[in-house]
């Protein structure tokens, strides 16, 4: 087991080495300098000067062992945009106000999600169940900027409950609607693959011998089915991630909450390049240990599976 | 004609005067599939609301009461009226044309997610399971490098590398590819991004499904006549793959139409003046508190959109694999 861990922890080295090596090609083959898109034009002595401080005139292949050692020092170096601030100190500030809306969300989706899975199989094929279903579809499909403005359109505009957008840490009121808007998508999949796993479970023969010796139905499904029938569901959650993200980039930016998704889609419309650079490693290295956490779950929860 | 119709009427009743049971006609697969669809409410409901954008996409120029990019300075910002059902937008374009026009936009990437899966990822899945060896390694570890990350966030930074690209062309291939992508108001650019990740799944379908039909006793019967490896591919293999195919990639649909209109709300995908769906929520989204009316019919008709091609997507997994149901 340590040793799987420690083997896996090992991979994520070249893996992000592969990542880092691919996005820098990536941002330095792309035509244009930075300072292309700034209101007035450069003049030329400028630009020259601009390019010898941020060491673009260097070689490609200086440029990137330069850049390559820095980061290893926990430098990414500056951001074009903001030139009062580092990448590293953009990062250091966004990415907290993300973790916090993200776990927030995840939570709000293992909460929302399991029982209205749960209470959809309980009640299977009736009203609930297809209501229930209608809702998961819904969250499902819909991208988590549809979901965003609807909500500030139903939850800030027509009943005026909430604010209509900003940031005062996870315990305020603002935090609501991005929680929701994220959390939504997550909670369909996890409501989703609760309902259909707990269905699979009930005719399972342990159940029957649950209910031969006199179990009261809800203990049953409380105790006897959800217990193994939570095992595929915490396994997804760790893919939900991906959804997180995602719907980080777009429900930070419209709602204006000052997270590290928001400063990437800045950083990709403003070609701010070392803070895309920066950012894109950032969620690299978040997936990668979401992505052994949740294989590690697996082994954890069912017993049948060894690691070698 | 006549003696025929009575003979065939006659036969009937010979056969219910008999007490013979009704032979039940036997059906095919796909009339048994399509037979299931139909019976599915939510299928339905996705089916008929998918026609229809089909429907509206193609007749858009005739449906749209005026041009999308027709701007009138003097009525701006107007609430829902008679001369404009769904009101007009801060430079008094009519929303409701708007919105007719933009579902070209969605139902051209539809197609071309699908064209993706057909001409890339069902060759690579195919080849990948046939042929093992190191082109099943070739293929399937370039699939999970592409898949271990969120798809969209390849697509955003593929497509500001070509957004960059294609602005400023070097070279004769890429003033065409430039020129193309100018003439389709950047659906060139989204078109490539999409390439690069809506195949991936189905690839691997694909090859998890020849994996256990290669063994299987036809393939060998195949091979034993004569059957080269391409006929087996293709006229062996990939039928009994198509039922999976078909239900992956309306699942893909949706996706693939939720982030073109993702990057165009974004400001990378299609450019204005072309009504993108996602286009036209963004910009509902300035005048949100005073006009919210232009915010919320593109918002909902992206939704529905998405939701109706889920509600399909179900269906038809249902209709085609009746093993996978739950219930």
């Amino acid at each position: 087991m340590t040793i799987y861990i420690l083997r896996r922890v090992l991979w994520m080295i070249p893996s992000l080495f592969i990542v880092f090596t691919l996005t820098f090609l990536v941002v330095h083959a792309t035509p244009g300098s930075p300072w292309d898109d700034t209101e007035k034009p450069l003049l030329e002595g400028v630009r020259e000067n601009l390019n010898r401080q941020y060491h673009l005139d260097d070689p490609l292949p200086k440029q990137y062992a330069d850049y390559l050692i820095n980061v290893l020092h926990g430098d990414f170096g500056p951001s074009y945009r903001s030139t009062q601030r580092t990448v590293s100190d953009i990062i250091g500030a966004t990415l907290p106000v993300s973790v916090q809306l993200g776990l927030a969300s995840i939570l709000f989706a293992l909460f929302v999600g399991i029982p209205l899975g749960a209470l959809a199989a309980v009640k299977h094929n009736t009203w609930i169940d297809y209501l229930s279903s209608l809702v998961t579809v819904t969250g499902i499909s819909t991208p988590p900027f549809v979901r965003v403005v609807l909500l500030i359109l139903f939850f800030s505009l027509f009943l005026a409950w909430l604010p209509t957008g900003g940031w005062e840490g996870i315990w305020d009121v603002r935090a609501i609607i991005p929680v929701i808007a994220i959390g939504s998508g997550p909670a369909a999949i996890l409501a989703r693959y609760t309902r259909s796993s707990l269905l699979e479970v009930q005719g399972q023969d342990y159940i029957r011998t649950a209910r031969a010796k006199g179990v009261r139905e809800g203990a049953i499904t409380a105790v006897h089915a959800m217990k193994n029938a939570l095992i595929p569901v915490v396994t997804v959650t760790g893919v939900t991630l991906a959804n997180v993200i995602t719907g980080a980039f777009f429900v930070e930016r419209i709602y204006g909450v000052p997270g590290i998704g928001r400063q990437f889609i800045d950083s990709v419309t403003g070609r701010d390049y070392p803070l895309l650079l920066g950012i894109v490693l950032v969620f690299a290295v978040v997936i990668m240990i979401v992505n052994l956490l949740t294989d590690l779950s697996y082994g954890y929860l069912d017993p049948r599976i060894r690691y070698r | 004609m006549t003696t025929r119709v009575e003979g065939g009427a006659s036969r009937v009743a010979r056969s219910r005067v008999a007490g013979e049971p009704q032979p039940r006609r036997a059906r095919g697969l796909w009339r048994d599939a399509w037979y299931r669809l139909t019976r599915n409410r939510a299928a339905v409901v996705g089916l008929f609301f998918v026609v229809l954008l089909v429907l509206v996409a193609l007749l858009a120029s005739i449906l749209a009461p005026y041009s999308f990019d027709r701007q009138d300075l003097e009525s701006t910002d107007l609430g829902p009226s008679g001369a404009h059902l769904l009101g007009t937008d801060q430079l008094g374009r009519d929303q409701l044309s708007r919105l007719l026009y933009g579902s070209r936009i969605s139902l051209a990437v539809a197609f071309v997610d699908v064209l993706i899966v057909v001409v890339v990822g069902v060759p690579l899945g195919l080849a990948a399971g046939f042929f093992g060896r190191w082109v099943d390694t070739l293929v399937m570890r370039t699939v999970d490098v592409l898949l271990a990350f969120p798809s969209l966030l390849l697509v955003i930074v593929v497509i500001t590398y070509l957004r960059a690209v294609l602005d400023q062309p070097q070279g004769a291939f890429l003033a065409v590819v430039g020129g193309l992508d100018k003439v389709t108001g950047g659906l060139l650019g989204v078109f490539i991004a999409l390439g690069l990740v809506s195949w991936l799944t189905v690839a691997r379908l694909v090859r998890g499904q020849v994996l256990s039909l290669k063994e299987k006793e036809f393939v060998e019967a195949a091979r034993m006549v004569g059957g080269t490896n391409a006929r087996i591919m293709f006229r062996h293999l990939l039928p009994n793959t198509l039922a999976p195919v078909i239900v992956a990639a309306t699942f893909g649909i949706p996706g693939a139409i939720a982030t073109e209109a993702g990057l165009s709300f974004l400001g990378l995908g299609v450019r204005p003046p072309n009504p993108s769906w996602g286009i036209l929520i963004a910009e509902g989204l300035r005048a949100m508190r005073a006009f919210p009316h232009e915010m919320i019919f593109p918002a909902l008709t992206l939704a529905i959109t998405l939701i109706c091609f889920n509600f399909l997507g179900d269906g038809l997994r249902d209709a085609l694999d009746p093993k996978l149901r739950v219930d």
